[in-house]
């Protein structure tokens, strides 16, 4: 069996909010194995962002340790995330977050400017990320211009346009209709299947679930043996 | 790499009230100074054109200026024959024996009145000042009371036009020609024959300085030391550039006020800046956080926000230069604390001048912009993700 591509260890972190001590993830132990698709499963509140929050390096743990593809991401500096994410991860959000200013391949094209491939070489990279999600004839069209499935399917294409080992999706689901959301999820399986792609999906849709190899669920902070759903 | 420059144009182009207000704000911020700037260097090119660099305006030891000094006819004669003096075509020493006095005008400018340099002059010294041409009407004729009136006097002195008559001395003289010599202070002089004009002022014997040209720089040289060395004349001897240059003083306070005012809108400008940018910044968290996600650095956001306070002030800088270019060569004056008589010239607003105005711009939307772009740049990813 090959080594995980993430582990957690008694991953632990805690907030202060409003003056009252909240604790988000307590002693969560995790591995994801590459080119799985685990769906994380849980209430609201139950810290399965906070969790892909931790594991994109978007934030950092109170305690207990977290590795991604053999990195310990609490080692790691600032910059040094800002250049691990980049090269490693591909996010997408629930609410798309493109940049409303920039065409769908300029917002593709937005973290292949932190590489050192040409101008021709990245746009080419976005087209055909944009031409992956089924928008090649979308390339010059703004956010406000798109539906919002196509909106989403263009974050993903921004999502994977540098080639990274790991897609985070957080409820990617969740403000899109039924038929989008099929799309997207299906993209979502796609890449995992076709390109080796790991993906972990955080959704409170068992819908959505039903797309991921494995599912792990989340209650009050804590992770859920294997076996247990809610 | 940082953030397409587009990013930031288009965001600008999005808040275009914003934008469009900011940018005015620094634009008259930019106008203001260079306006000043503009009246400066016309000044500084008037009085640097004025000057023949083998020319020696020899005055009284100690006079600051021609004004003050009296030259007697017979130092003219001793003068006049030192070695290394250029020769004209003629064969004559290039030297002229000149009076200076000042003339009270209304003005269109100045209904209370104005002074303004009368000078006396022989052919010789009209012959020394270079570019020097008649626009209109004649030269005055010798003996006569007749004068000519340089291009800006009579643009800015009613009385001062062909066929006026101006009274001063001991009778009225008439203007019967305008002349001109490219930018130079002869544009603001009054010209008459020198014996007319010394004899209607009682001071046929005694004049105000003397104007050599040398022959070549050696004796340029060697004639100031000359001049300035030999006891009996009593004379002081500097190039003619100089003594103009000296006179750059009269700008002094139109620049020291108006630099002053400039910079306190500057700060005005620069909190203009600022406030939008922190507007921008607010409206704009989630998209900084998720330039974060996608593995922009700290630093890589900071710059992007100053980038785009500079381009927003320099389009108000841009608009600023516009707002100033119709002050291009309009005629001017400011009085000289040297020849205390007025000196006119034209605004210059030169292109290395509009690149100061934009670089001013650019330097107040960089300080302006600098807080609110580290304050994007400091926020925390999931707190920037989180505004709204």
């Amino acid at each position: 069996m090959p080594d995980p591509i993430i582990i957690t260890r008694k991953l632990r972190r805690e907030f202060i909010r409003d003056q009252f001590h909240v604790i988000a993830l307590e002693d969560v132990d995790l591995e994801v194995q590459p080119a799985e698709f685990v769906a994380l499963m849980g209430p609201s509140g139950s810290g399965k962002s906070t969790l892909l929050h931790l594991i994109a390096a978007m934030d950092r743990p109170t305690s207990g340790e977290i590795k991604a593809l053999g990195t310990d991401l609490r080692a790691l500096s600032d910059r040094q995330i800002a250049r691990w994410r980049n090269q490693h991860i591909g996010f997408v959000f629930q609410s798309f977050n493109l940049i409303p200013v920039l065409t769908a391949l300029e917002n593709v094209e937005l973290p292949l400017r932190l590489t050192k491939l040409s101008r021709k070489d990245r746009l080419e990279h976005a087209r055909t990320a944009l031409e992956l999600v089924g928008l090649g004839d979308r390339v010059h069209h703004l956010p406000r211009q798109l539906s919002g499935g196509q909106e989403q399917r263009v974050a993903i294409a921004r999502a994977i346009v540098t080639d990274p080992d790991i897609i985070l999706a957080d409820e990617p689901t969740g403000n899109l209709d039924a038929g989008s959301a099929l799309e997207v999820l299906t993209l979502l399986s796609r890449l995992n299947k076709e390109f080796s792609k790991t993906v972990v999906l955080v959704t409170h849709d068992p819908h959505a679930a039903q797309f991921a190899s494995h599912t792990r669920h989340l209650e009050k902070g804590q992770l859920l043996p294997n076996s247990v759903a809610v | 790499m940082a953030l397409p420059l587009g990013y930031n144009l288009r965001n600008l182009a999005v808040r275009k009230t914003t934008t469009i207000m900011t940018a005015l704000g620094i634009a008259l911020t930019v106008a203001v100074l260079l306006a000043v700037l503009a009246l400066v260097e016309g000044l500084r090119t008037a009085l640097r054109v004025s000057g023949h660099p083998l020319q020696i305006l020899v005055t009284r030891k100690a006079s600051s200026s021609e004004l003050v000094s009296v030259m007697a006819r017979a130092n003219f004669e001793q003068i006049k024959v030192k070695p290394g003096i250029a020769r004209s075509a003629s064969g004559e020493p290039m030297a002229s024996l000149e009076m200076v006095t000042l003339l009270n005008l209304e003005g269109v400018d100045s209904p209370g009145g104005m002074n303004v340099t009368l000078r006396g002059i022989s052919p010789a010294g009209r012959e020394m000042r270079d570019r020097l041409q008649l626009e209109r009407g004649r030269w005055y004729a010798p003996g006569r009371r007749e004068i000519v009136v340089g291009k800006s006097v009579a643009l800015r002195y009613p009385a001062a036009k062909i066929g006026g008559k101006l009274q001063f001395g001991k009778g009225d003289w008439e203007v019967v020609g305008i002349m001109s010599a490219g930018a130079s202070a002869v544009n603001s002089e009054i010209w008459g024959d020198l014996f007319q004009v010394a004899s209607d002022h009682n001071r046929a014997e005694f004049l105000s300085s003397v104007l050599l040209r040398a022959a070549d720089p050696v004796a340029f040289s060697a004639l100031i030391n000359d001049l300035d060395a030999d006891q009996r004349l009593n004379v002081s001897a500097i190039p003619e550039t100089r003594y103009y240059e000296k006179q750059m003083i009269a700008a002094a306070p139109v620049q020291f006020m108006g630099t002053f005012v400039a910079l306190i809108m500057a700060v005005g400008s620069c909190f203009a800046a600022m406030n939008t940018m922190y507007a921008a910044v607010a409206r704009r968290a989630r998209e900084i956080g998720t330039l974060r996600v996608l593995g922009f650095s700290r630093a890589g956001i900071l710059f992007s926000f100053v980038v785009e306070s500079v381009l927003l002030s320099m389009i108000g800088g841009l608009i600023g230069c516009l707002l100033v270019l119709p002050l291009n060569n309009i005629t001017t004056g400011v009085g000289s604390f040297v020849t205390f008589s007025e000196f006119s010239f034209n605004f210059r607003v030169t292109p290395q001048l509009m690149l100061s105005g934009v670089l001013f711009g650019a330097l107040m939307g960089a300080l302006g912009g600098f807080f609110p772009a580290r304050s994007a740049a400091r926020k925390e990813i999931l707190n920037a993700l989180r505004e709204i």
